[in-house]
């Protein structure tokens, strides 16, 4: 090895940290400033995993991540509103909204991912009258060219709505706009996912976890700064690779991981070279085109470049398939699968990747996890004894 | 107190035609695992195209309804568990469970030996889980999949949107593309206008049927006598068998409304049913409520494949626009959970109910995820006793007999009490 243990550079710490309080912080403060800086905006929350945030940001307001609230918040209502056995961030998200955290937003968007998450959108429209809230139907016949042109004008329909509730009509050229700084911020991410992947002691899944998180809480002209100013930094990184065993994570799509846990995975000896949080908010594999006709790009693109993903069922590949194949491209020794409690898609796709990865002899580990644990002591000897069984082996 | 009433034995003729009809549904399953029959098409069974399916001569195979009948026979729990042996999760829904691990033990049932799949017809409507158990099915099997992509119904207007109408019309011209390719013909149009008519008479029966339950006493149990009439609305469905039946309950029901005859000795309470209902104990649970003299006059369990009570007919002159609307519109499951909130409170009203008795399964979160909030809406809001209970549909495990009757008595002698002091 040739570096040289130094103090890291601070820079880069303080840009993780403030990212890891804004991801903690259950009052949304960051974005209600920036409302108040920029009066007559409005915010649109999104719930996971994929939401067409352009066509909000086109329209004048700003899109913004509401994911649960971990252990933020105490569950006092929701509980009594949705069954034990659905998953946390279901409940934590109507509590946020219960407790009236979700005032200031003007909606919410929810999509077809699972069948809570549609009940859930129900349950909003029917406790908060006034909000704006959405439900987008994202095809899943992507075998044929008609889903592509009917997702368009899903897109079409749901803009008509956010029109209304913005008083602003986009232009293409406002759309384009907003793809281009949208692609801004993907290209970055997409960057430093690279950079985990080939050098994965130069930045953890936990940092880069924490920073895609905070870009979902604030202004995407802000974001983009700071996603910029981390891919210049880093290079800069004083860091020593260590002795871990290269992993691929999955699972954990929807429901966001404490960022113990991930800690946790890889203090227990894991360099997690690639995963799927908030892969909505990172969807695309390249670039959205900037063209004519940008909701048929966008559409295009949701069918044409997006990553695999347990909430897209595309019968012309499967998804163990990509998981194989990331795993060989990546040069991973392993899987973890990390999924939330309850999650049928995380957990169906657990299944069949299962299988996939016996019948590849790759070795993986399911760990399953709730928003709100705070706790990793289990994690812990799970990941170990993983982390153990491969390196001694 | 709890009265002893006479368990329901209710078994008219139809019973019996019943087991008759889906016994042969059956014995064709079973020959055409052997080879000897139809084209057998993997389908779901809210809202479908069984109308073109059958135009084509093909055999409709229902994973929901083998895993019912497993259930059923209480044979799902070792299923189950080989299922969960390979890696699903106890989280995950039973009949996936239950089914899958029916597959891999050579798809022998105690009613039929399922036919491996031609054709794998996802038609997705509502229920997320419907494709991931299809893309599993499709990866076991190596069959080919086709995903039926039915836009869930999400606007706030009684009308599904022109283009979700247009894009499930142009994917049904697409699949009859796929079912003249593996039949080697192409599709007969007046044979599926015939079929459709089928349909079509068959669902004017049965939502005839289903408001005899308007009657006092209602002459069978809306949700436990339902569920024998819907194997042959949904296996049957299309076929001059499926229409013969429903000639043959109507006229049984009619004539037992007009005989003011109940499923029970007294009608004291009159419900409706939410949620599907726990097959592996089906008696135990219909007993919790005959005991109370508690009468089903409605359920959502039982338009899960289709409403018709409300006016919607399958239509032999424009029948992919009338398959279209019966999958986006006209069926429980691809509705909205407050759509599902105004048909409980419709039948709450018009087929006069005393109480909503929910029965939560773990199994199913497109029924169940939320229902906490339905009866905050039906008690608080509507003032109308509502009972959340909870067990499953397929595993045995989640059914706690004691707990749940604690539950059922608790609710009907406080209805019974408010009953006395109303009348003091």
């Amino acid at each position: 090895m040739v570096t040289t243990p130094v103090q890291e550079t601070s820079k880069l710490n303080a840009i993780f940290d403030s990212c890891r309080e804004m991801g903690q912080d259950p009052e949304f403060n960051v974005a209600k400033r920036w409302l108040e800086d920029h009066p007559g905006k409005k915010a649109i929350g999104c719930f996971p995993i994929h939401c067409p945030v352009e066509l909000i940001h086109a329209s004048g307001m700003l899109p913004l991540g509401i994911i649960g609230a971990g252990t933020q918040i105490e569950v006092t209502y929701a509980d009594s509103r949705f069954q034990s056995f659905v998953c946390s961030i279901v409940k934590t998200t109507l509590e946020l909204g219960l407790t009236n955290r979700l005032k200031f937003l003007e909606g919410m968007l929810f999509h077809s991912i699972c069948d809570p998450a549609r009940n859930l959108s129900s349950v909003f429209q029917r406790n908060f009258p006034d909000m704006f809230v959405e439900y987008i139907h994202f095809p899943q016949n992507f075998a044929s060219p008609l889903a592509r042109k009917y997702l368009a004008t899903e897109y079409q329909r749901i803009l008509d709505g956010l029109q209304q509730r913005s008083g602003h009509t986009p232009t293409v050229d406002d759309l384009n706009r907003s793809i281009a700084l949208y692609n801004r911020i993907r290209a970055g991410l997409r960057e430093i996912y690279r950079i985990r992947t080939d050098t994965p002691h130069m930045i953890s899944a936990a940092e880069s976890f924490v920073l895609t998180r905070a870009g979902t809480l604030m202004a995407p002209e802000e974001f983009v700064k700071i996603v910029e100013e981390v891919l210049a930094e880093l290079p800069g990184r004083p860091s020593r690779p260590k002795d871990r065993i290269r992993v691929i994570l999955e699972g954990s799509f929807c429901e966001l991981p404490p960022v113990g846990l991930i800690e946790t995975v890889e203090q227990a000896g894991c360099y997690i070279l690639d995963d799927d949080f908030l892969r909505g908010w990172r969807w695309f594999t390249e670039d959205v085109p900037i063209r004519d006709n940008p909701l048929h790009e966008l559409a295009e693109s949701y069918s044409e470049r997006a990553y695999y993903s347990g909430t897209k069922h595309d019968t012309r590949e499967t998804k163990a398939a990509h998981l194989i194949q990331m795993v060989k491209e990546k040069k991973a020794d392993a899987v973890i699968m990390q999924a939330a409690k309850f999650c049928e898609p995380a957990l169906f796709d657990y299944a069949l990747y299962r299988k996939a990865l016996d019948e590849a002899k790759i070795p993986h580990l399911l760990l399953e996890f709730e928003e709100k644990t705070w706790i990793f002591d289990r994690a812990r000897s799970e990941a170990e004894t993983f982390v153990e069984s491969l390196l001694f082996d | 107190m709890a009265q002893v009433t006479p368990k329901s034995d209710y078994q008219g003729r139809i019973h019996n035609l019943q087991k008759d009809m889906i016994g042969r549904y059956y014995a064709n399953l079973t020959a055409a695992s052997e080879g000897k029959g139809k084209k057998a098409i993997y389908m779901l069974i809210s809202g479908n195209p069984v109308e073109l399916i059958e135009a084509f001569d093909m055999l409709p195979v229902y994973p929901e309804v083998n895993a019912l009948q497993l259930a059923v026979k209480k044979q799902s729990l070792p299923l189950i568990l080989a299922a969960e042996e390979m890696g699903y999760s106890t989280d995950n829904c039973a009949y996936v469970k239950a089914d899958v691990g029916m597959y891999f033990a050579g798809r022998k049932t105690p009613f039929a030996t399922i036919p491996e799949p031609d054709l794998i017809l996802c038609n997705y409507v509502g229920c997320n889980v419907y494709l991931q158990w299809f893309e599993h099915l499709g990866e076991y099997s190596k069959a080919p999949v086709y995903n039926l992509d039915v836009p869930f119904f999400r606007t706030p207007g009684p009308e599904p949107l022109a283009e979700d109408i247009n894009y499930v019309v142009k994917q049904l011209e697409e699949l009859i593309e796929v079912l003249e390719r593996m039949s080697g013909k192409s599709l007969d149009y007046k044979k599926l206008q015939r079929i459709m008519q089928l349909s079509g008479e068959t669902g004017e029966l049965w939502s005839e049927i289903k408001k005899l339950t308007r009657e006092r006493p209602a002459p069978y149990d809306a949700y436990f006598d339902s569920v024998m009439m819907m194997a042959p609305l949904y296996c049957l469905r299309g076929t001059e068998d499926g229409l013969r039946f429903f000639q043959e309950a109507y006229k049984e029901m009619k004539q037992r409304a007009d005989n003011h005859e109940g499923p029970l000795p007294e009608e004291k309470f009159r419900v409706v049913m939410e949620g599907p209902p726990p097959w592996p104990f089906l008696r135990q649970f219909r007993d919790m409520f005959s005991r109370w003299g508690a009468v089903a006059i409605a359920s959502t369990y039982s338009t899960v494949g289709g409403i018709w009570e409300f006016g919607f007919r399958h239509d032999p002159q424009r029948p992919l626009e009338s398959m279209a609307r019966h999958m986006l519109q006209w069926n429980c499951t691809n509705r909205n959970f407050l759509q599902r909130y105004k048909q409980l409170k419709d039948y709450v009203d018009d087929w006069g109910a005393d109480a909503l008795v929910i029965h939560s399964v773990k199994s199913c979160r497109l029924f169940s995820a939320g229902q906490g909030d339905m009866r905050e809406y039906f008690t608080k809001q509507l003032n109308v006793p509502t009972l959340l209970i909870e067990s499953d549909l397929e595993d045995p495990r989640y059914f706690s007999e004691a707990q749940l009757r604690n539950r059922v008595d608790a609710f009907f002698e406080s209805l019974e009490h408010q009953r006395t002091l109303v009348k003091k």
